[in-house]
């Protein structure tokens, strides 16, 4: 069983949650000035899951991610002011500004992509781990995605690959328990979702979603198990978002009381107070910690918001990898 | 390389040109359903006989029956630097991945802002022919070639075959490569070169007019030729081979010289990529034509089973010469 690290894990990961905090709870304000086209999906309240399984991770390592996609990338170590750019749709984003919020891919760290079609990324990161399989290159894969993607076809196809050829994937189900405005009260019958992966033969664990070291714990438990070619793990983190689906969410399927429940259970206010109980933080550290991290962030923002938009020609590049094929 | 040329049938094409990339190719490793253990080894046409034996079940790989996470996975295998050639059994059954074909292979260059090359294979086959009815012998060629980001190689001869897969591997975008179920068995001269993309075949010369066919039509116009040489008429017969990227440059270099154009698949006609080839002439080669273009293609129908209706739905020999003499008319 592996240990947590109070100062390697938690410190590192709480910084890493509330900085990312700080990056997403700027989208909604970004998108109502009209800097943010089309539709962003920000993960506020379910930070633990992306921060806890990336910390389980190599660079090598891959991830394949879904629409609401910031907080994966991000923590996989993708720059902050890079990520910022894309979704502005700027020149310096990872994707020169052709990818946007849904579609950011970081190649040099393994993000194979935020995703636009529900589950798609499931089949996606069971192709890196089979290229793994293929290559020997040693590399796990990611797969994260939601409970409502837990309904599409892909799933079933992709747990049964991914156990019978023992592929190096861990497939991350976060249970914010909205598919867009659908509860998962009405959209599943059995809401324990490591029903899903038992029934495939891949080895299913539920955690705390909101508790970084309980996703770190369980993701490099299923890192070291899918690294020593024992096959695929479910971890399915029960976990909550505190904005709407997207900026601009009316949110008239859910109550106010709902939302502070899970607001009590906030992921990154309780790792500060473990961490302070344990010693190895205080409250003035904590504090000017957020500073710096706020000013991080305006940093990265500043970054975006300069970028220059991309060259119009740039639109009639990168379809194919002969470039005159397009040219057309 | 460097073997002799030799004449063989297309599966047997395909199956050389499957040994020499996993020879040459270590990044290479073909998957797909029942390919190994199914009829004599090699699956429903014998591609794959043999490969599993020389190169091992971690390069040559049965499937379940799983063509959306199939064609997904092996999307992201090759942005992940393997090349994956991926047999999907009949192109009918493509569309329960269309996903992994169109939104993430065909997208991924593009959307990532060119950091990821897909190299991607899909080997699968179309057409009519053998009684395989509608969800078994439909020509999609066209809903392929339609989608930015997709190669699409449509070979007609074995020599073919081989050449193009060859290259359809070594290229780094993904590649909707479409055999044909009905010319598995036809033979042909194989010479064991790689044949690049967009080059269209000129399969017969002529001066009178400009045939443009792929597949089970090439064939039967080059028999349509015969029967017009014997009424004195001169047919040009192209085969394009890749209908992405598509080679126009033969096709007005021939209409220059003919005047006329009939433009046959086996795709549905309408919307089919006839249209487009006959689009192109009209808009770049107009005062070369002597005539209206003609087009064929499969009536709007999906592939009846009875072998008379089947035949009846499908462009034959008789319908390719009253194309030529009406657009000579």
């Amino acid at each position: 069983m592996p240990d947590f690290d109070n100062e390697k894990q938690g410190i590192t990961g709480l910084r890493l949650m509330a900085k990312i905090r700080e990056f997403e709870r700027r989208m909604p304000l970004l998108s109502e000035e009209g800097l943010i086209r089309g539709s962003t999906h920000p993960s506020v309240g379910m930070e633990a899951v992306a921060v806890g399984v990336s910390l389980a991770l190599e660079t090598g390592d891959a991830v394949a991610s879904n629409h609401r996609g910031h907080a994966h990338t991000l923590a996989k170590g993708a720059d902050f002011g890079r990520t910022m750019a894309e979704i502005l749709g700027r020149s310096d984003g990872y994707c020169g500004g052709k990818g946007g919020s849904m579609h950011i891919g970081v190649k040099e760290i393994g993000v194979l992509g935020t995703n636009g079609i529900v589950g798609a990324g499931i089949g996606i990161a069971t192709g890196s781990a089979l290229a793994a399989k293929v290559s020997g290159d040693g590399s796990v894969a990611v797969a994260y995605f939601g409970d409502g993607a837990s309904n599409q076809g892909v799933l079933a196809e992709a747990f049964n690959l991914a156990a019978i050829w023992n592929l190096p994937v861990i497939f991350v189900l976060e249970n914010n328990h909205y598919a867009q405005s659908a509860s998962i009260e009405e959209m599943v019958a059995q809401p324990d979702f490591t029903q899903r992966g038992i029934a495939y033969g891949v080895k299913s664990v539920a955690v705390n979603g909101m508790d970084m070291r309980d996703v770190y714990l369980a993701a490099r438990e299923a890192v070291d198990k899918a690294r020593a070619g024992d096959g695929p793990t479910l971890i399915v983190a029960d976990t909550y978002r505190y904005l709407g689906h997207m900026a601009g969410d009316t949110e008239i399927y859910r109550n106010a009381d709902e939302v502070k429940q899970w607001h009590d259970k906030d992921p990154i206010a309780f790792l500060a107070s473990v961490l302070i109980d344990a010693g190895v933080l205080d409250n003035e550290r904590w504090t000017s910690m957020q500073a710096e991290l706020a000013t991080e962030v305006q940093a990265a923002e500043d970054f975006a918001r300069n970028s220059p938009f991309p060259d119009v020609s740039t639109a009639f590049t990168d379809v194919y990898d002969k470039e005159e094929e397009v040219s057309r | 390389m460097s073997k002799a040329p030799k004449s063989m049938s297309t599966w047997r094409a395909l199956n050389a040109a499957l040994h020499d990339i996993l020879e040459d190719t270590p990044e290479a490793f073909v998957l797909g359903e029942d390919i190994t253990t199914w009829g004599t080894g090699g699956g429903i046409y014998g591609v794959t006989r043999k490969l599993a034996d020389v190169y091992g079940k971690n390069r040559v790989m049965d499937t379940p029956i799983s063509e959306e996470v199939l064609i997904s996975a092996a999307t992201a295998a090759a942005s992940r630097g393997t090349r994956p050639i991926l047999e999907i059994m009949y192109s009918d059954f493509a569309f329960l991945g269309f996903d992994g074909i169109i939104n993430q292979a065909a997208k991924s260059r593009y959307m990532f802002g060119g950091q990821f090359d897909v190299p991607l294979v899909i080997r699968t086959n179309g057409g009519s022919g053998i009684g395989k009815a509608a969800q078994h012998s439909q020509s999609l060629e066209t809903l392929f070639a339609h989608i930015p980001g997709l190669e699409v190689a449509v070979p007609g001869t074995p020599g073919d075959a081989y050449g193009l897969l060859r290259h359809a591997v070594t290229t780094n975008n993904p590649t909707i490569f479409l055999e044909h179920k009905n010319l598995y068995y036809d033979k042909g001269l194989v010479d064991f070169e790689p044949l690049p993309f967009g080059q269209a075949r000129i399969a017969r010369v002529g001066t009178d007019v400009t045939i443009v066919a792929t597949q089970q039509i090439l064939a039967r116009s080059l028999v349509a030729a015969e029967i017009l040489e014997a009424d004195g008429i001169s047919a040009e017969v192209i085969d394009p081979r890749t209908l992405f990227p598509f080679d126009m440059d033969t096709v007005y270099a021939s209409v220059a010289k003919t005047g006329h154009l009939v433009v046959g698949h086996e795709a549905v006609r309408d919307y089919g990529w006839g249209a487009e080839f006959v689009a192109e002439v009209v808009e770049n080669s107009w005062d070369k034509l002597d005539a209206a273009p003609v087009r064929l293609g499969a009536a709007r129908t999906p592939i009846p089973y009875s072998e008379e209706l089947e035949a009846a739905v499908i462009p034959t020999v008789d319908k390719i010469v009253a194309a030529v003499r009406r657009t000579l008319a």
